[in-house]
């Protein structure tokens, strides 16, 4: 257990983290991600309140479905992500990083404040629930016999409410933080551990608690930044290469925090983007420099990186001068003082096994 | 004699651990081991050195300890010092580095390294496998003996890794 934002965060259970990994790789893991921020947006200016805090066009979206945000802030600084759910039940459901918790619920209580002054209907409240990811291509095998809906008929990036195992209310999302199919179920904390045992015992799979070192290296894998690490308010969207999250119509009504800033940047081109990178050798790590191939000139920063445990080499991320942003680009990391051969890959590293039905 | 062989029997069950059958089997094989009066020293921070007198002179084996291999999770890059270079005790010899994180390896005596492992270049994962055999790291020509005294026993190690989980 190691503390993080005010949680004490299980980093690792039993299984090592590569046992963990691999597992959710090849069957399916269970991680408890309760520390994350879960709030309840609604009222009738509900879409109009997020689409002025995030980069999103929301009024597009359906019910029950999903959308990967961003809070920007008036530099076109990130200042956090998230995932905004429309849902059938009339409000907008709201998840983000627990890091970010106190500032984002400050936002959005102000925001709300500062808009009800003005006429509008908004109401904020934060959702206590815990909030478990079941991950892993295994996912559907093991679910299915606790939910009474057809797992088939749900999309990545969709949301409904279901009973889960006998316990109600339970909001049941596509979506997870490792690239696999997988689900985040907000279930009420007096239940949890309930939901969680049903999950383990399922007879189909080999279902295992997997910590959040585990999580780390597959989001990694996955191309999946972490906040903090990968973006922050340093970070704009262009040059994290986030760009595909600002919705169409955002983009046209110029009408986002910090649009003027981040339309420009597309405009001029950022002088810096994040890329992924494939090693051998000492793996590199959050802030280890990035050199030319010549080994002789800075052109930019690791933010994440580790051994991954599906590749079997080094995988990471991190922001490099434009010029050497093409794939297959040779490069240099600087690791305890001596140089490693790097070069610029695609990501994902590792395929992404999202379902969308046939 | 008789002492010492007993002696060198029971830290030769808990030292090598893939040897236990055959010791159970043969009493005699372990002879073999206390030719040379191996003993073994662990430090606080969880480096062992298995150190054994040649002509006058104490040569060490260096590796992690079986605790800290578990603690570590799987080691897929071990980097060692180079041979002959002049370690510290308490200074930085190498480095492992599982899924999570790089973690240093401080040599537990001073001295000059006389031999890496080669097999961990393939196969680094022999730490977490193998951590007082196979798996270990370099060995070590002590120029300062006297720190010895410093280190812990087996027995002392045990009691101190409890005190800390």
């Amino acid at each position: 257990m190691v503390p993080f934002a005010g949680w004490e965060m299980p980093v690792q259970y039993k299984d090592s983290i590569s046992e963990s990994h691999l597992n959710v790789r090849a069957n399916a893991g269970i991680f408890d991600v309760s520390h994350m921020l879960q709030t309840k947006v609604s009222g009738k200016d509900q879409v109009e309140f997020m689409e002025s805090l995030t980069v999103s066009d929301v009024q597009k979206l359906k019910e029950r479905q999903a959308v990967l945000s961003l809070f920007t802030n008036e530099q076109g600084g990130i200042l956090d992500d998230l995932i905004i759910t429309k849902t059938e039940e009339g409000y907008l459901f709201v998840v983000s990083n627990a890091g970010c918790a106190e500032q984002d619920h400050k936002l959005m209580q102000t925001k709300a404040e500062e808009m009800k002054k003005d006429g509008y209907d908004i109401h904020v409240e934060t959702i206590c629930n815990a909030l478990i990811a079941l991950q892993g291509p295994a996912m559907p095998k093991v679910l299915q016999p606790g939910v009474d809906f057809d797992l088939k008929t749900m999309p990545f990036m969709t949301s409904r409410m279901a009973k889960v195992f006998g316990i109600p209310y339970c909001r049941v999302s596509r979506c997870g933080y490792t690239g696999e199919d997988g689900v985040e179920i907000s279930v009420s904390s007096d239940r949890v551990e309930e939901l969680v045992t049903a999950l383990l015992k399922s007879s189909t799979s080999d279902v295992r608690l997997a910590g959040l070192g585990a999580r780390d290296s597959l989001r990694l894998e996955a191309g999946l930044c972490l906040y903090g690490h990968d973006i922050d308010t340093t970070t704009n969207p262009v040059e994290a290469s986030l760009l595909w999250l600002i919705g169409q119509r955002r983009r046209e009504a110029e009408n986002f925090p910090g649009a003027s800033k981040i339309l420009a940047e597309i405009e001029n081109k950022p002088r810096r983007k994040r890329v992924g990178f494939l090693s051998t050798g000492p793996p590199a790590r959050a802030g280890t420099e990035i050199y030319d191939e010549t080994g002789k000139k800075v052109i930019g920063k690791v933010t994440s990186g580790c051994p991954s445990p599906s590749l079997k080499q080094n995988v990471a991320m991190g922001y490099v001068e434009s010029t050497f942003i093409k794939t297959g680009t040779k490069v240099k990391f600087e690791v305890r003082k001596k140089m490693v051969d790097a070069v610029v890959a695609k990501m994902p590293f590792v395929p992404s096994n999202y379902y969308y039905p046939k | 004699m008789a002492s010492l062989l007993k002696h060198a029997v029971f830290q030769s069950v808990r030292r090598f651990p893939t040897l236990k059958g055959s010791l159970k089997v043969n009493g005699i094989r372990c002879i073999s081991i206390t030719s040379f009066k191996l003993q073994k020293y662990f430090s606080e921070k969880h480096e062992y050195v298995d150190v054994k007198d040649e002509g006058g002179k104490k040569l060490g084996t260096v590796g992690i300890t079986d605790y800290a291999q578990d603690k570590l999770g799987e080691v897929v890059y071990v980097q060692l010092p180079e041979v002959g270079s002049q370690l510290e005790m308490e200074g930085e010899a190498g480095v492992l580095e599982s899924v999570k994180a790089a973690s240093e390896v401080f040599s537990p005596v001073s001295g000059i390294v006389t031999a890496i492992n080669p097999n961990h270049a393939d196969k680094p994962n022999l730490v977490n496998e193998s951590p007082y055999d196979k798996g270990w790291l370099f060995k070590i020509k002590l120029t300062e003996p006297e720190e010895l005294t410093k280190l812990m026993t087996e027995e002392a190690y045990l009691a101190y890794i409890k005190t800390i989980e």
